[in-house]
């Protein structure tokens, strides 16, 4: 089928003019994200240097194992969309179906290391406001860093939540052809929503898993 | 505008009326010039007139560059005038003598450091200049005099500062001005200025236990003189002479003990941490009270006189 | 819309392109949109308006006796948020904006249709969840929802309200993406960006605001939410968090809305006085560079609502000075619509009482930020009245000026109808009047020192409190007024054609009420703006 004039919404001239809207609408949406996590890494920065010590030993208590197993998953599963997309420019679906299904895989096997994660800091009492059992001198201001810990991996999980939904359904539109080497926006935009999902985590990293582990 | 203002009460009062008047004469000029040129414009270029409209639309470089910096000149020369008078307003003089100030919902707590106690109104001498120290037990509150022209949030978990020097006998209005819930409206007093004899018997007839007393009891009632005591066993710093000096902390750095530094100590002692120390001393936040801390800052303060005082007589 | 009295002429006009509620709420037609939003901010205005009213004559008497303090304070959040989020934020952009920006560049409609009802939809939700706020009994934060009240002390419905903010956020932000991908990528062949009406390059600023503050705003009330819930979170003292991080975040948010708010009606009004007086406006270029500057350095001030919060003394002279440096493109703005006056044929038609009011309040309202821009005087004024009517003088005498003005300039187009002018100049008078009566007083109570947001007032202040509530009820039938004669016109008003104003710009071109494809043929642009040459 010819996609390409079937994709065209009447607003729109031709494909280019769409696939340039498309794109543009979606950088923007890129650049709100952007400010989405910052708000969150502004306060992280306001509260560590108030409190270096207690954000340095709050950081101690995280899995720095998981951390960067997750971390190597995520840029594995980044690297699999984008050959994904590069399949599909070229024309092929299958493999590229099968991609989307591993970056997909690969995300949802980071929401669950997540969810370990988060069990094993439930059981050691490190979550405030539900149960929060650290004692001595450093308990108060450590509870600063769980909270942006867990709002800040919490809305970035969601992200990934999100983002598992999407690649499965570009897969299931790429195994139906539904995109071409001429026609595969909407294939694009969620592989750079993916990326973008990536780049947050690679700033996650280190602020919460690597920073308290230097000195 | 002079008689629609409150009272000048304090010695920025006249300054700060002087500013604003000169900015309305200012932006008042602008704004009716800008009228009067607007309705010109609008009777002469009416529909039905016969003006003359050749080259109408012309735009001259000239005339918009013009306008941009004229008003660019106007605005720096009166920010440089604010932030002089500004600056002034926000740094207390070095003799200015403190009074304490907690803000709770929705009254105005008042300590001063001879221990007279009033709440929702301040007993002030005239000429000479004061300093709140204000914090709060609960929300933000703001305290407010107009007639010292002069406003400060009032900031829970910390201490914010304003001064003034009342110039004039009377009573005026202390106002909250930070929304701080239901009776926000009704969290007001008076700041009564008197003479500095009045004001002296005042103190005298209010008399209470002095803050500093105050605090030494609590010091051994909290169980701080048990650390912090000569006999101590535990390894903790001696707090004679503390108020004032400059303490190296455990991250290199060195912080002036000031009020905030002792209230931090006590509430989050784990923000900064002496060197030489480990850092095992517990946080009282929850556990005591503004007004307590207050005190217990009096008393370490005094420690510093006493000790001072111990030395020159030797 | 009644009987179609003539055979229709292809191509139907976008209003009767089916007639179903169906066609109504599934629409993807900007101009629909639009009017969808118009009815819904309509009623949220009045509501607004409602808690206005009760604030106003709660304040004739220094006692708190009509209202409880709970109440009043309940009455001024609900017109805090519902006026600026559910109102003043959409107000233009989403109604006017939505209609006129893809026909002012000569496009068939929005980038994204389908987007652009779902943000409707999301204004709607959020809406909801503030009527339920209502419905439950209200909240008591004040708009600005400052800590560690809202988290810690306030027992209010804080979560419904924060939700629906957060809710109708995202509809702001939709709509700024579309805005933003419209103007870049739909433009008509020879519309170039130097030839954009101003109106297009507000909304163009308007919506770049929108995507990068609107995110701020989400994730500080989220913020606030986590910390209700589970009593504890960055903003709370006794943790060692600092309650004054969240103004921060709130003003970096909330002082950009305010140019949300009045960017989209300078952008109106400078279509408005260039029709009215059939001339070009003077200094496109300015006008165009401080819509952006205003856009930009509006990202760098927040921090001139927090001098005497206890942010530091530099801090506070930094934003002492860019708040200084932007009142300068707005004076430009103002120096220049007046001299676009000059040498024009001032036709004194509604719509241009309506801009030429906006002006004269918009300038006071400005000048009068200059004070407290100057932090020596902003010690004194913060907090009071003055404040409050410096921001009602650039909301309400600004932006609500210009929407009136606005709406009554695109009326023939959108419905096809004339209105009485009669009327309408009235009414636009009636408003100039009522809103000075009501908000220049404020002026000399925040002078005195009254601060805002006070049930009960000390004694002194009554005289003035009492004019402004007398000129709060001329505004109310000011603004009554027009709901009564432009609906009259929907049914009697004489049919307008494609261009009563004879004004110049694309959406002039096509039809009264246009075609739902807005052009038959896009046109083809080969001239800058405003080419009036009939002056």
């Amino acid at each position: 089928m010819s996609t390409e004039s079937a994709m065209l919404a009447q607003q729109f001239d031709d494909a280019a003019q769409q696939r340039e809207a498309s794109a543009l609408g979606m950088w923007t949406f890129l650049a709100t994200e952007a400010l989405f996590f910052g708000v969150l890494f502004a306060g992280y920065t306001v509260c560590r240097v108030r409190f270096p010590a207690a954000f340095a030993a709050g950081s101690r208590h995280t899995d720095m194992l998981l951390g960067t197993i997750e971390t190597a998953v995520l840029l594995t599963s980044s690297c699999a969309v984008a050959l994904a997309l590069r399949d599909v420019q070229l024309g092929g679906r299958r493999v590229a179906a099968w991609l989307l299904v591993l970056t997909a895989a690969l995300g949802l096997s980071f929401l669950v290391m997540h969810g370990f994660e988060y069990y094993s800091e439930y059981r050691e009492g490190l979550i405030p406001g539900i149960r929060y059992t650290q004692q001595g001198p450093l308990a108060g201001p450590m509870q600063l860093f769980f909270c942006l810990y867990y709002f800040i991996t919490g809305f970035h999980s969601l992200h990934v939540g999100i983002g598992v939904i999407l690649l499965l359904v570009m897969a299931r539109r790429t195994w139906r052809a539904r995109f071409s080497a001429q026609y595969y926006t909407p294939l694009e935009l969620s592989a750079l929503y993916w990326h973008l999902v990536d780049i947050v985590w690679i700033f996650v990293y280190p602020l919460i898993y690597l920073v308290g582990r230097a000195g | 505008m002079m008689t629609m203002a409150p009272p000048q009460a304090s010695t920025l009062a006249g300054s700060v009326d002087t500013l604003f008047d000169v900015m309305l004469a200012l932006t008042g000029t602008i704004s009716v010039a800008v009228f009067v040129v607007m309705i010109f414009f609008c009777v002469k270029y009416r529909r039905r007139s016969h003006a003359d409209r050749s080259n109408a639309n012309q735009t001259r470089l000239g005339v918009e560059v013009a306008w941009t910096v004229v008003p660019f000149l106007m605005f720096m020369a009166l920010f440089g005038w604010s932030i002089s008078l500004w600056s002034r307003m926000r740094t207390p003089p070095a003799d200015a003598a403190p009074i304490y100030v907690v803000a709770k919902q929705w009254m105005w707590k008042v300590q001063h450091p001879g221990g007279q106690r009033e709440i929702d109104s301040l007993h002030v001498p005239l000429g000479r200049p004061i300093r709140l120290v204000m914090t709060s037990q609960d929300v933000i509150h703001d305290f407010y005099v107009p007639a010292f022209r002069q406003k400060q949030d009032v900031l829970p978990g910390r201490y914010t500062q304003l001064w003034f020097t009342a110039t004039r006998e009377g009573e005026y209005p202390l106002l909250c001005s930070q929304y701080c819930g239901t009776d926000h409206a009704r969290m007001t007093g008076n700041v009564t200025v008197m003479k500095p004899a009045d004001y002296a018997r005042w103190l005298q007839a209010h008399a209470g236990t002095g803050l500093a007393e105050q605090g030494a009891e609590r010091f051994r009632r909290f169980g701080c003189s048990g650390c912090h005591g000569s006999q101590s066993s535990v390894h903790a710093p001696d707090l004679d002479g503390l108020y004032g000096s400059t303490v190296p902390l455990a991250d290199g750095s060195q912080v002036r003990a000031d009020d905030r530094y002792i209230r931090d100590s006590i509430m989050l002692p784990r923000k900064q941490v002496a060197a030489g120390y480990a850092p095992i001393m517990p946080s009282y936040t929850g556990r005591i009270g503004e007004d307590d801390v207050l005190a217990l800052i009096a008393y370490l303060k005094s420690r510093h006189a006493t000790t001072e005082t111990a030395r020159e007589q030797h | 819309m009644n009987s179609i009295e003539s055979a229709v002429p292809p191509p139907r006009s976008y209003l009767d392109d089916g007639h179903s509620l169906r066609s109504w709420l599934f629409t993807h037609d900007h101009k629909r949109i639009a009017i969808l939003y118009a009815l819904a901010i309509t009623f949220f205005f009045f509501l607004g308006g409602f808690a206005a009213m009760l604030i106003r004559l709660e304040l004739i008497t220094p006692a708190g006796d009509l209202l409880t303090a709970d109440a009043y304070n309940k009455a001024f959040t609900f017109h805090g948020v519902v006026m600026v989020w559910f109102f003043l934020i959409p107000s233009i952009p989403a109604t006017l904006g939505n209609f006129l920006l893809p026909m002012m560049i000569g496009a068939r409609d929005m980038a994204f249709p389908r987007l652009n009802l779902f943000s409707w939809y999301l204004y709607m939700i959020g809406g909801l969840f503030t009527l339920a706020m209502l419905v439950l009994g209200g909240v008591d934060t004040g708009w600005t929802f400052y800590t560690p009240f809202s988290t810690m002390f306030s027992n209010g419905h804080v979560m419904l309200t924060v939700v629906g903010v957060f809710v109708v956020g995202f509809s702001s932000i939709l709509t700024g993406i579309n805005f933003i991908v419209t103007t870049h990528s739909m433009r008509a062949p020879g519309m170039t960006w130097m030839r954009l009406p101003l109106f297009v390059w507000a909304m163009y600023a308007v919506a770049l605001v929108m995507v990068l503050a609107t995110p701020v705003l989400a994730m500080t009330l989220s913020l606030i939410a986590l910390e209700r819930i589970f009593g504890v979170g960055i903003f709370d003292p006794a943790l060692g968090g600092d309650p004054v991080l969240f103004q921060h975040f709130f003003w970096f948010y909330s002082h950009p809305a305010v140019y949300i708010m009045v960017l989209p009606a300078m952008g109106v009004v400078s279509e408005l006085i260039t029709a009215g007086a059939r001339k070009r406006i003077f200094g496109y270029r300015f006008m165009v560079w401080a819509i952006v500057g205003i856009s930009v350095v509006g990202f760098l001030v927040w921090g001139h609502h927090m001098f005497v919060a206890g942010q530091s003394m530099y801090a506070s002279m930094v934003f002492s000075i860019l708040s200084f440096i932007i009142a300068v493109p707005s004076a430009i703005k103002v120096f220049n619509w007046t001299a676009t006056l000059y040498k024009g044929r001032i036709d004194f038609n509604a719509p241009m009482l309506y801009a030429l009011g906006f002006v004269g309040l918009f300038m006071l309202g400005g000048m009068t930020g200059i004070f407290l821009a100057a932090t020596a005087l902003d010690v004194s004024l913060h907090d009071t009245y003055f404040v409050v009517a410096h921001f009602h003088y650039i909301m309400v005498g600004g932006s609500v000026m210009a929407y009136l003005g606005g709406i009554h300039f695109w009326w023939p187009k959108v419905t096809g109808r004339l209105y009485s002018q009669a009327w309408a100049r009235f009414a636009a008078i009636l408003m100039f009047f009522g809103f000075n009566l009501t908000f220049f007083p404020q002026y000399l109570l925040g002078y005195e020192g009254m601060p805002r947001r006070y049930h009960e007032y000390l004694p002194q202040f009554q005289v003035l409190n009492i004019l402004s509530s007398a000129g709060a009820s001329i505004l109310a039938v000011s603004y009554l007024l027009p709901l009564v004669y432009l609906g009259w016109s929907l049914r009697h008003g004489p049919r307008a054609g494609p261009n009563p104003w004879r004004a110049k710009g694309l959406e002039w071109l096509t039809d009264s009420p246009p075609p739902t494809h807005n052009f038959e043929v896009t046109p083809v642009v080969n001239e800058g703006p405003y080419a009036y040459e009939d002056a």
